[in-house]
C-alpha cells in the first residue's frame, strides 16, 4: 500500500487550474463516482485538476484495460514446448511489447496497435500517428523495425464518406511509413456497413534485435537522470487516450484537437538517433516511448515497473508553444517523444548522439527513491502522486455479459430458405463476389506504400502472407507475416468466429511455408458495459485463447480498443489476429499464384458443403446469416502440418487457401499472377451448387504440384489422415473451365475475371481514370 | 573505402545502397554523415533515396545546403563520378549538378512498383550492349515526375544524356525520362532502385548492370561471378 501524504498540494501556478473538483469535473473526466472514491483513499485528499487528468488518462480502458485486464488473462503468453523455435523473451503486458526469439541469437518484438477514434475524425493523421506510435513501441525495445502491415476496416465503398476515409487513412500509412524507409506489407482491408462511421485503423510493425540488446522500461537506480528526446510538447493530441475510451458521437469531431499531428521526419530522426544510443553498452537503464497519455504513462509507469519514485520538472520539457500549464504538458500527445533513463554520469554520451540528429534532449528529472511520481512547474509540485496508483492498482471490472437476441436468431437461419444457384448465374455471381472490396485486388492500396525498402520483400502485398527476408540481420531466413479476421463469422458466432480468424492466419503462414511462432491481437469491440457487447468481447477472447492454446502459439502482446460505437449501434466484434511465422530457406518460400502449364491442383480438406456467413450470401442474397463452418482444430492442425511437411519436401509448387469466396474465387486468385494460365477442374455433385463452389468451409487448401509428385503427395495426405481430392490441372489456355460431374458449367477467361478483380477498388476511387 | 554512401537526415536506402555495393559487388562502400567531410580517398559517391529533411519545402532543396554538397560539389567538378537513386536524383536537380527538376507524379499518389524501362544509348558505360534493351527495376517514389523547360530538354536530348526511359509512363515525366546523365558524363541520377534488384531475394537483378556500369572505373575489383547478398 502506498504511504498517504494527506497534506494538499500548494497552488498551481496557472490560476485556471486551482477549481474545486465538482462531480461534473470528475464526470467529464470519464471517471465513475465509485473510481472517485477510491482515489479519495488512495491520496487521502482530494487531487488537484493536474492530477485529475493524470487519474483520467491513466485509468482510461486504452491504458489501463480496466474492462479486459481479467479476461486477458486467458491468453497462453509463453510456449509450453520449451524446445521448439519461437520461445517467448519477453511476455505480453511486461514491456512496450513483446519479443520472441528466431534463432542464431536474434529475436522479433511485434505488436499491433489500434487507432480508431482519431481516424474517424481525421482519417490522414489518425492513421499516419497510428503508424507512429507503433513503429516507437518497437524500436524502444532495442528493435530495428523491419516491417509493417496494417489491418483496416470500412463501411460500404460506394459511400463518399467511406472513400474519403480509405483514401485518407490509406495516404496517411503511406505518407508516414514510406518516409521512414519500412517495407509495408499491405495486410487486411475488409468493407462491410457495421464500420459505418467507425471504421478500424490497427497498425502492426515487427522488428529485430539480438537477445542481448532487448531494453527495459523500467526507472531505476536512485539518482539517475531522467530524458526528454524528441521534438518540443504541444498542445495536440491532449486527453487521446481518454478519447479512445469513449463512443464516437456526432460531436465527435469537436474532438479533433486529441488527435495527434504526426511528422514522420521527427520519428526517423528518433529512430536512428535512439538506435544509435541504445548500441552505446550500458548507457541506457530504461526507456519508454511517450504513445498514449504522453509524458504521464511514460513518468509512472518506468517508475511502476522500476519499483522507484521518479520526479521531473516541466519547465525542462522542450515546448513549442507558449504558455502551456502543467495539465496541458502532461496530457498533451504530441507525437515522435520518448523518455529515457540514462546512467548517471554518463549524460553527455546521450546529448552528444541527440545533438548530432538535431533532437532535444532534455534532462527533465530523476530516478527517486520510493513510490511517488512527482511533478514539478514554476518551482510548485504540481502532482504528488505514487506510481502505481495510476498503473497496476488502477479499477479492473467484471461486467455482466449477454447474448443479442437477434445474433441468436441470425444464426439459427437456414440455408434452405434460398434457392440454389442455377448453372447459368454461376459466372455472374463469380465475378460479383469478385467485384467485393474485401475480395478485389488491393493493389491499389498497396502499390502507394513502399514494401521493397529495406532489401527485404521476398513475397510482396497480395499473397496469403508477406515475406520479408531478415537481410538486416545478415541472415538467410525469413520472417512471413499474416493478418486475419472475418467480421461476419465473429457477428454470427463470436467464439468460433475468432478461433476461424487463428486458423486462417496461421493457414495462410502455412501456404507461404512459414510456421507460426506468436500472435498478436487487436481486439475492436463496442461499449464494454453493455451487456451485448461484451458478451462479443467475452467469446472471442475465449475462443482466441483455445486455438492459441491447442496449437501452442502464444500471444505476446497487442492492443484492445473498445466503444467502436456509431449511430445504430456497435461494429461487429473484430478480434484482429496477426501472426508472425519463420521460414528457414529461401527454397521453401511459396507463394500463391500459378506460374507454369501441366501442374496438378489438389484440395485438401474435403467438401463439407457449409454455405453459412459467406461473402456469397452478402453479394447474392445481401444476407448476414446462417451457421458459421464448423472449426476443427485438429483437422486444421493435420492439413497445415501436412503443408509445411510437403512443402519442405519440396513437393509443392503454389498454395492458397479458401477463405472469402470460397472455391472459385481461391482458384481464380491463384491464375491472376501470369497471362495464359488457365485451369480445368472437375468437381463431384452431391448437393447445392452454391455450397460446392462459394462456401467457405475451414481447413482447405489448393495446392499445386508437378504431375511426378502428385501421387506421393496423395499418398502422404492419407498417411497424414488429410482428405485430398484431385481437382484437375493447368494449362496455357487463359480460360477457367468448371466440370460438375460430366456436366460443363462454367467456362470463362481468366483475364475477363482478372479484369473485374483488378479494377473493382480503382473504379470505385477514380472512376474518371480507368 | 571506395564508395562513399552519403546519408542526410531522412535518407532511408543508405542501408540497401551500402549492402549492394559491399556486400554483393564486393566493393569497399561507407555511409558519410552529411555534416562531415567526403574523405579523400573517395572514388565514388552515391546519393541514396528517402525523405531527406523529410521532403520539406522541395525534395532535396534542404539537403542541397548540408554542409558535405560542398564537398560532393568539388568532387564532381574534378570528374568525380555521383549517382542519385530517387531522393538523391533529387537533390543532385535542387544543386544543379544535374538539369531538371522532379514533382509530384501526375497520379497525385506514391507509386511502388516493378517498373519497365528502355534503355538509351547514352555513353560507352550506359548504353544497350552494356544494360540490355531493357531493364526491369523497382521505382517507389511520389515525386518523380522529371520536367525541363524546352531548351534543356533539347539538350539533353540532343546530346544523348538520357540513360532511360519508363515503358508506359507512371509518374507523368516529360519524354517519359526515368534517369539521366551530366554533360560530361560523370553525374547519374535515376528515380528507379537499382541497389532493390541485386539479389536473388529480389523481384529481378537488372540493378546489377547499372550499379556495374556506375562502378566500371573500380571494376577490376569487381568479382566476376557475383553472389547475391
Amino acid at each position: 500500500m502506498s504511504q498517504i501524504s494527506s497534506t494538499p498540494l500548494p497552488l498551481n501556478p496557472d490560476p485556471v487550474l486551482n477549481v474545486e473538483i465538482t462531480d461534473d469535473l470528475i464526470e467529464r473526466h470519464g471517471i465513475l463516482p465509485q473510481e472517485y472514491q477510491q482515489i479519495l483513499a488512495m491520496l487521502g485528499r482530494a487531487p488537484n485538476l493536474t492530477e485529475l487528468g493524470i487519474f483520467s488518462v491513466m485509468w482510461s480502458e486504452h491504458c489501463a484495460y480496466k474492462n479486459t485486464r481479467k479476461l486477458l488473462r486467458l491468453f497462453p503468453t509463453e510456449k509450453k514446448d520449451k524446445q521448439a523455435i519461437g520461445q517467448v523473451l519477453v511476455k505480453a503486458g511486461e514491456e512496450n511489447a513483446g519479443v520472441i526469439d528466431v534463432g542464431d541469437g536474434w529475436g522479433v518484438a511485434f505488436k499491433i496497435e489500434s487507432h480508431n477514434h482519431p481516424s474517424a475524425i481525421e482519417p490522414f493523421e489518425g492513421a499516419a500517428t497510428g503508424v507512429g506510435g507503433i513503429v516507437r513501441d518497437i524500436f524502444t525495445m532495442g528493435a530495428r523495425p523491419i516491417l509493417l502491415t496494417n489491418s483496416l476496416r470500412f463501411g460500404d465503398l460506394n459511400d463518399p464518406h467511406v472513400k474519403r476515409l480509405f483514401r485518407g487513412v490509406v495516404s496517411g500509412i503511406s505518407h508516414y511509413g514510406n518516409c521512414l524507409g519500412i517495407p509495408n506489407m499491405g495486410g487486411d482491408i475488409y468493407f462491410d456497413e457495421c464500420y459505418e462511421g467507425n471504421p478500424l485503423v490497427n497498425a502492426l510493425c515487427a522488428g529485430i534485435l539480438r537477445h542481448e540488446d532487448i531494453q527495459k522500461g523500467a526507472a531505476t537506480g536512485v539518482g539517475n537522470p531522467v530524458y526528454y528526446v524528441g521534438p518540443g510538447t504541444g498542445r495536440d493530441g491532449l486527453g487521446g487516450a481518454s478519447f479512445a475510451s469513449r463512443e464516437l458521437t456526432a460531436e465527435s469531431t469537436e474532438d479533433r484537437p486529441a488527435v495527434q499531428k504526426g511528422d514522420p521526419f521527427m520519428e526517423k530522426l528518433l529512430l536512428e538517433a535512439c538506435l544509435e544510443m541504445m548500441a552505446i553498452p550500458g548507457l541506457v537503464v530504461g526507456i519508454q516511448d511517450m504513445g498514449a497519455a504522453g509524458l504521464t504513462c511514460s513518468t509512472c509507469e518506468t517508475a511502476s515497473r522500476g519499483n522507484s519514485g521518479i520526479e521531473i520538472d516541466l519547465d525542462s520539457v522542450p515546448q513549442r508553444e507558449t504558455g502551456m500549464n502543467s495539465y496541458e504538458i502532461m496530457l498533451s500527445e504530441s507525437q515522435e517523444r520518448m523518455l529515457v533513463i540514462v546512467q548517471k554520469g554518463r549524460e553527455k554520451e546521450l546529448e552528444e548522439v541527440f545533438e548530432k540528429w538535431d533532437l532535444h534532449a532534455a534532462h527533465i528529472g530523476e530516478v527517486k527513491q520510493g513510490d511517488r511520481m512527482v511533478v514539478r512547474h514554476k518551482g510548485v509540485v504540481v502532482a504528488d502522486l505514487p506510481a502505481k496508483s495510476l498503473t497496476d492498482e488502477a479499477p479492473v471490472y467484471d461486467q455482466p455479459a449477454s447474448e443479442p437476441a437477434h445474433v441468436a436468431k441470425a444464426r439459427n437461419w437456414s440455408v434452405e430458405s434460398i434457392p440454389d444457384i442455377s448453372v447459368k448465374e454461376i459466372e455472374s455471381g463469380l465475378k460479383n463476389l469478385l467485384n467485393h472490396p474485401t475480395i478485389a485486388s488491393k493493389r491499389w492500396v498497396w502499390q502507394q506504400y513502399d514494401h521493397m525498402v529495406m532489401s527485404g520483400c521476398k513475397v510482396e502485398p497480395g499473397s496469403d502472407a508477406g515475406v520479408v527476408r531478415l537481410s538486416i540481420a545478415e541472415i538467410d531466413k525469413y520472417l512471413a507475416i499474416a493478418n486475419d479476421c472475418n467480421n461476419r463469422f465473429c457477428y454470427l458466432d463470436p467464439y468460433k468466429g475468432a478461433q476461424i480468424a487463428f486458423v486462417e492466419c496461421m493457414r495462410n503462414l502455412a501456404c507461404s511455408g512459414a510456421k507460426a511462432l506468436a500472435v498478436t491481437d487487436n481486439l475492436n469491440f463496442g461499449n464494454p458495459n453493455k451487456p451485448e457487447a461484451y458478451h462479443m468481447l467475452k467469446e472471442c477472447v475465449k475462443g482466441l485463447a483455445d486455438a492459441c492454446a491447442f496449437f501452442d502459439v502464444p500471444v505476446v502482446g497487442g492492443n484492445v480498443s473498445l466503444y467502436n460505437e456509431h449511430g445504430d449501434g456497435a461494429i461487429d466484434p473484430t478480434p484482429v489476429v496477426s501472426m508472425i511465422g519463420l521460414i528457414d530457406k529461401q527454397e521453401n518460400v511459396i507463394r500463391s499464384q500459378l506460374e507454369h502449364a501441366g501442374l496438378e491442383l489438389i484440395l485438401l480438406g474435403g467438401w463439407p458443403m457449409e454455405l453459412g456467413g459467406s461473402y456469397y450470401l452478402q453479394t447474392q442474397h445481401a444476407k448476414k446469416e446462417g451457421a458459421v463452418p464448423e472449426v476443427s482444430l485438429e483437422n486444421e492442425k493435420k492439413v497445415q502440418d501436412l503443408l509445411i511437411e510437403q512443402i519442405e519436401a519440396g513437393r509443392i509448387v503454389a498454395a492458397h487457401d479458401l477463405s472469402e469466396g470460397g472455391l472459385l474465387v481461391c482458384l481464380a486468385e491463384m491464375l491472376f499472377g501470369k497471362n495464359n494460365i488457365g485451369v480445368s477442374i472437375s468437381i463431384p455433385t452431391n448437393g447445392r451448387i452454391d455450397s460446392t463452389l462459394f462456401g467457405e468451409s475451414q481447413g482447405r487448401v489448393i495446392v499445386a504440384v508437378s504431375s511426378s509428385d502428385s501421387n506421393e503427395f496423395i499418398s502422404c495426405s492419407k498417411t497424414a489422415g488429410v482428405q485430398a481430392n484431385f481437382l484437375g490441372r493447368t494449362s496455357d489456355s487463359g480460360m477457367m473451365q468448371i466440370k460438375m460431374g460430366q456436366k460443363v458449367v462454367l467456362s470463362t477467361s481468366i483475364a475477363d475475371l482478372h479484369l473485374v478483380w483488378e479494377h473493382a477498388i480503382p473504379d470505385c476511387m477514380e472512376p474518371s481514370r480507368s | 573505402m571506395r564508395v562513399a554512401i552519403l546519408q542526410f537526415p531522412g535518407s532511408n536506402c543508405d542501408w540497401d545502397s551500402e549492402h549492394a555495393v559491399r556486400d554483393v559487388l564486393g566493393v569497399s562502400a561507407h555511409r558519410v554523415w552529411h555534416k562531415a567531410r567526403l574523405p579523400s580517398e573517395t572514388e565514388a559517391v552515391i546519393v541514396p533515396g528517402g525523405f531527406s529533411f523529410g521532403d520539406y519545402l522541395r525534395c532535396g532543396a534542404i539537403a542541397r545546403f548540408s554542409p558535405i554538397m560542398h564537398d560532393l560539389k568539388n568532387f564532381a567538378e574534378k570528374g568525380g563520378q555521383v549517382l542519385g537513386i530517387c531522393n538523391g536524383f533529387q537533390i543532385l536537380c535542387e544543386s544543379g549538378l544535374l538539369p531538371g527538376a522532379l514533382i509530384r507524379n501526375d497520379c497525385l499518389d506514391f507509386r511502388c512498383l516493378n517498373q519497365n524501362l528502355t534503355v538509351e544509348n547514352s555513353n560507352e558505360r550506359f548504353n544497350q550492349n552494356t544494360l540490355g534493351n531493357s531493364l526491369l527495376l523497382p521505382i517507389a517514389h511520389g515525386e518523380g515526375n522529371f520536367r525541363a523547360d524546352e531548351s534543356v530538354l533539347f539538350s539533353l536530348e540532343e546530346n544523348q544524356q538520357v540513360l532511360i526511359r519508363y515503358d508506359g509512363n507512371p509518374n507523368g515525366s516529360v519524354n517519359a525520362i526515368a534517369g539521366i546523365r551530366n554533360s560530361a558524363g560523370n553525374v547519374y541520377g535515376m528515380m528507379p532502385h537499382p541497389e532493390r534488384a541485386v539479389g536473388s531475394h529480389h523481384p529481378c537483378l537488372d540493378g546489377l548492370p547499372v550499379l556495374k556500369a556506375f562502378l566500371e572505373p573500380l571494376l577490376d575489383s569487381i568479382p566476376v561471378e557475383v553472389t547475391s547478398g
